[in-house]
């Protein structure tokens, strides 16, 4: 083949495949055409094949002739196609007329339990302070629950908790956990300070299940020691988490006096009601305040009851129920709801 | 506590408004749970003084009685008996206001008289519960007087919680400390004395036999006129909780108010022998108490005793022996004591009886206090029961307690709260506490009264100088981590992602109770070898620790059902509990299970139809779990489970181990439950499912080649499970097979009883190069040899 053959092939083909393409009616009869003008054995792929053997000279004139002819096959079938389209032809509206306002096949998404989305929402608020979540058993020994934790056997404040004891161990020996707290013993006791944790979890009370009491809730714990560790970073760094918790700069955070075995000074925690911004409504029982949780600075017997020196580190501890902030954020009046598996209340958040 | 301000300010001069007051408690740390304005509803009532008192013409049980009220007089109609001409009574006109349920009262007439208002019963003025008769004021007192006055009810009593480390402040004293330093007002406890009479014998005995359990017994005799309280005494009890009783008790309980020291008043003529012995109680030994309670008694009990050994009381919890206090009582002997504080709490605890001796004996009071309080006993037995009291008093009291003599630094302090307080103003903070304080810098030796036994350490004086100068005034810093990453662990951020793909599939997370009934665990099949019981639970239905969750989230199911929610899916994630194996563990093992129930039906109206929840659903949603998680080799095995339909019921195996288990749940443990079936779901150790090996992450580049597809049909045995064959097929297609698909199962009579026929569809590719029939057909012949060899499969035409 030389170069005025090779011309000549292509344009012959060129003007076939434009009658070809008119006859045609179906995306599919396209493709076969395409692949039959430009395909592996089109006259496309015969010239290129021949270039090779061309006279140095014609070898350009050859190429440029193949990549025209392509560019116009290209044309072609691009024109036919958006004919066929637009015809109809391929296929389009004429089916059942479908009412897609009548929802759709009735897949839903499922919904996480509010407390999860809670502990979630405060385990990230943490983690971005560099906190860690830590976790610890469901069911505690007495050291854990209440020894390392400064309360002692016949300690009045075993009497503030009614703790229900299962049958292991010695009489009362084990119990499930009446607070999160033990978590940071066993956290101390794994780890050399520096700590820095939360800890949620499930705890347990001897209580009659009722609107307002549940044998079981949760609660999340705050660990921080270091050296040099100060109640006024406890108290700072409790304003900080309550103000993203309430996504709200003006929450305000009150501290008052108060007494735990495990702290010292211990205060009460309460932060000015989101709902009347401390006017006084229904939620706060119009005292403008809503009490969150209890919190201090880690007595020196806790430490010594972990192997740390109380000289070298000093620590803070909050703690607080996850379903007392969800039931003041939404106004949840029955801790009950929080257990029954209703799926009206799970798919509500 | 019940604190009345009256009262508080007999010791300190404050004038502070109420809510004043009521913030500077709750911020001292003295929590304010409510406040009491007893006479807030009792408006209009006057002094009324009785001129005369005639019968009413027709009623016998009436009186007509004509007062005098200051501005005029009237006659009313009374219907109690102790009312005589010149005694001055309430009288309330009409319009005057009473407490509820009173409220505001109205002219009446009664039996054909007009009464003119009424006078009232101590019930009628919010004085407690009396109606037996009309309340006398002060004989002094001005005709017209509001009654608020005369009675003390224009007063704010405050209801306190005190925390456990602050026995000090369960008295007014001790509250009235507080409000002093608060407020920087003196605090004026004016030093008790009892004029003594030198006649009165003092020929009594004590004897302490567990010194260790009472370090200190105080006795003192007197003799006295038994009776009523005076009305301040008695209104000053009823205004703080109690009842009054007569003035020989009712002064004993004053004092315990006043000062925090229990005292316990015996009829000395009763107490055999003129003495007290203090001992522990015998092994079987028996106390009735004074709440008419029959009490055994152990070794660990302290008792006191008359001197012959008879018990008269468990020792700062209760009275019950013949010697209590009575109308004929004529001497008596005082007991002040101070008893060790975990023996009372262990004996309060043990018997379940608490009483505002053991309250405040168990938390902790003033060794040194005895004597002291014991003479303002005597002074008010003089003042209120005519009291001739002796002089000597019998003070066993071996090892005096110390004062407890703390170090402390002014740098610790600063660093604990991250204050720059000053040495002066630490050593300024702590003298209004009753705190002696001395030298400076780091160097400072704090002094710390007996009454506040939880002032022992370093850190205690720490803490009362936070509360001193308020938390207010302390700063706000965050404290970080220098080096750690606040960042999830993989397990727990896996097991977020569990969570949220069993959300996209459409499950919601419930959250049960983890303590079950037995019979729930049993019924539904749930390990029992192993079980942790409660040792004390107050419900049956909550008295074990689930060994697995799906009893109690069908329970969540069946909660639904019954309010006509029978289409849910719902999912847990918790801890079950298996006691512990092993030598010296003591603990139970908890790992985490994840249990999934789907019930009713899967909605697909209007556009196709409704069908029922079937097992294959539940195996969807664990292999999306599986496939958010990417674990490599997850999958089920035919089995049956004890809890599940055993025709509808696969182990999910993990690695080749099992690790929970799938299928329908057996219907006959629906029904128990009350819910219809079917019921399906899956439950599985999620800490092993977290163990599973992962799918490989090399990169395989797409290949770019076509695939060729070939569907195979076998016929096998019933039992022959498709997850086999389908296994089968992928390892004899080898590495180019790309999907292998369960299209079509298909029973006949042509292929005969107890046979099936599975169809695949198998889609093969390589990564470098179109496949040819050849090799697709090498493939094929392959996989037919092998089910034919592994499955007796026959392929179909």
């Amino acid at each position: 083949m030389n170069l005025a053959e090779a011309q000549q092939l292509l344009e012959r083909a060129e003007s076939e495949a434009a009658m070809a393409a008119e006859a045609v009616a179906e995306l599919e009869e396209l493709a076969e055409l395409e692949r039959r003008y430009v395909g592996r054995r089109s006259p496309a792929a015969q010239v290129t094949e021949a270039i090779k053997s061309l006279a140095p000279e014609d070898r350009r004139p050859a190429g440029q002739a193949v990549s025209d002819y392509k560019a116009a096959i290209a044309e072609v079938i691009e024109r036919r196609r958006a004919a066929i389209v637009a015809s109809g032809a391929a296929g389009g509206p004429g089916g059942e007329r479908l009412d897609l306002t009548s929802g759709g096949h009735g897949r839903v998404r499922g919904h996480l339990h509010l407390v999860t989305q809670i502990q979630r929402e405060l385990e990230d608020i943490f983690a971005g302070l560099g906190y860690r979540v830590a976790e610890g058993p469901e069911v505690e020994d007495d050291w854990h629950n209440f020894e390392a934790l400064n309360i002692p056997p016949a300690h009045p404040a075993r009497s503030m908790q009614d703790t229900l004891y299962v049958r292991l161990g010695r009489d009362e020996q084990v119990m499930l956990r009446t607070h999160t707290s033990p978590v940071q013993i066993r956290t101390m006791e794994a780890n050399e300070p520096p700590i820095y944790v939360v800890a949620p979890g499930r705890t347990y009370r001897n209580e009659t299940p009722g609107p307002r009491n549940s044998p079981v809730f949760h609660q999340m714990e705050c660990l921080a020691v270091d050296r040099g560790i100060t109640l006024a970073d406890l108290f700072g760094t409790i304003e900080v988490f309550v103000k993203r918790l309430f996504d709200d700069e003006t929450v305000r955070t009150r501290f008052r006096s108060d007494y735990f075995p495990y702290t010292e000074p211990s205060a009460e925690l309460a932060v000015s009601c989101i709902f009347c911004h401390g006017e006084g409504c229904r939620v706060c029982s119009h005292t403008g305040w809503i009490e969150l949780g209890g919190c201090g600075m880690v007595d020196p017997n806790v430490f010594e009851a972990v192997g740390y020196d109380p000289e070298e580190w000093q620590g803070f501890a909050f703690g607080f129920g996850l379903e007392r902030i969800a039931m003041i954020r939404y106004g949840i009046d029955e801790i009950r709801t929080f257990f029954d598996g209703d799926i009206r209340f799970l798919a509500q958040y | 506590m019940r604190a009345p301000l009256s009262w508080i300010r007999e010791f300190t001069p404050v004038e502070a408004s109420t809510d004043e007051l009521v913030s500077a408690l709750n911020q001292v740390g003295l929590e304010v749970e409510g406040v009491d304005e007893p006479g807030r509803d009792v408006r209009g009532v006057i002094a009324a003084r009785v001129v005369d008192v005639v019968r009413h013409p027709k009623a016998d049980k009436l009186t007509l009685v004509d007062i005098d009220f200051g501005s005029d007089s009237t006659r009313v109609v009374c219907g109690a008996e102790n009312v005589a001409a010149g005694d001055v009574v309430p009288y309330a006109p009409a319009g005057a206001h009473l407490p509820e349920p009173f409220g505001v009262l109205e002219r009446r007439t009664i039996r054909g008289v007009t009464s003119d208002g009424m006078l009232l019963a101590p019930d009628e003025l919010g004085l407690g519960d009396d109606h037996e008769g009309i309340v006398h004021l002060d004989g002094s007192a001005k005709p017209g007087t509001d009654v608020r006055e005369l009675l003390g009810l224009d007063d704010v009593i405050f209801d306190l919680s005190i925390t456990p480390n602050r026995p000090d402040a369960m008295c007014i004293v001790g509250v009235a400390r507080e409000v002093a330093a608060h407020f920087r007002l003196p605090l004026q406890v004016p030093e008790a004395h009892a004029p003594t009479d030198p006649t009165v014998g003092s020929d009594i005995t004590v004897r302490v036999d567990a010194p260790d359990r009472c370090p200190r017994y105080l006795g003192r005799v007197a003799q006295v006129t038994m009776g009523p309280s005076p009305t301040w005494m008695a209104q000053r009890l009823v205004k703080s909780g109690m009842r009054p009783i007569s003035n020989v008790v009712d002064v004993t309980n004053y004092v315990l108010l006043e000062r925090n020291q229990p005292l316990h008043a015996f009829d000395l003529g009763r107490l055999a022998g003129r003495g007290i012995l203090v001992r522990l109680a015998e092994r079987g030994e028996h106390i009735a108490t004074l709440d008419g309670v029959d009490r055994a008694l152990t070794e660990e009990d302290l008792l006191i005793c008359d001197a012959a050994g008879a018990p008269q009381a468990i020792a700062g919890v209760m009275g019950g022996g013949t010697s209590e206090v009575s109308d004929d009582t004529s001497e008596i002997l005082l007991e002040s004591a101070y008893f060790e504080r975990m023996g009372i709490a262990r004996t309060s605890k043990r018997l379940k009886l608490r009483s505002e001796s053991s309250a405040r004996f168990e938390r902790g009071i003033d060794p040194n206090g005895v004597a002291e309080h014991a003479e303002r006993a005597m002074e008010l037995f003089a003042e209120v029961a005519d009291a001739k009291v002796a002089g000597e008093a019998f003070d066993v009291y071996p090892q005096p307690v110390e004062r407890a003599r703390i170090h402390v630094r002014t740098s610790k302090v600063n660093g604990v709260l991250g204050t720059d307080l000053s040495d002066t103003e630490i050593l300024d903070a702590l003298r209004p506490l009753g705190i002696e304080v001395d030298g400076g810098g780091d160097d400072i030796t704090v002094v710390a009264p007996t009454f506040r036994p939880d002032l022992e350490r370093e850190i205690d004086i720490v803490e009362e100088v936070a509360r001193r100068v308020g938390f207010e005034s302390i700063g706000r810093t965050v404290a970080r981590p220098r080096e750690q990453v606040g960042v999830l662990t993989p397990r727990q951020r896996e097991r977020r992602v569990v969570a949220g793909a069993l959300v996209g599939a459409g499950l919601s997370e419930a959250v049960t109770i983890p303590l079950v009934a037995p019979a729930d665990l049993e019924r539904a099949g749930a390990p029992l070898d192993r079980l942790v019981e409660a040792a004390n639970p107050l419900r049956a239905e909550e008295s074990v620790l689930r060994t697995r969750i799906l009893p109690g989230l069908l329970r969540a199911v069946a909660h639904n059902h019954a309010h006509g929610l029978a289409d849910v899916g719902l999912f847990e994630v918790g801890r079950v509990f298996l006691a512990p194996r092993g030598e010296g563990a003591l603990l139970p093992e908890e790992p985490t299970h994840l249990a999934v129930a789907l019930a009713g039906t899967v909605a697909r109206r209007p556009v196709e139809d409704d069908r029922p929840v079937d097992p294959f659903d539940a195996l969807d949603v664990l292999h999306e779990v599986f496939d958010a998680l990417e674990i490599a080799a997850g999958g089920t095995e035919a089995a049956g489970r004890p809890g599940f339909d055993p025709t509808r019921t696969a182990a999910v195996l993990v690695d080749g181990q099992e690790i929970g288990v799938v299928g329908e749940l057996d219907p006959r443990l629906l029904v128990a439950l009350e819910l219809t079936p079917p019921v399906v779901g899956f439950e599985l150790d999620l800490d092993r499912l977290l163990d599973g090996r992962r799918r490989d992450r090399t990169f395989r580049p797409p290949s770019p080649y076509p695939p060729s597809t070939i569907d195979l049909a076998f016929v096998v045995d019933e039992e022959v499970a498709a997850g086999d064959v389908a296994e089968t097929l992928r390892r004899a297609a080898g590495d180019v097979l790309e999907e292998v698909r369960l299209f079509d199962v298909f029973r006949s009579d042509a292929l005969g009883a107890g046979r099936k026929s599975l169809a695949f569809a198998l889609r093969f590719r390589a990564p470098d190069r179109t496949l040819t029939d050849d090799e697709v057909g090498e493939i094929r012949r392959r996989c037919v040899e092998a089910a034919a060899r592994e499955h007796h499969g026959e392929l179909r035409g």
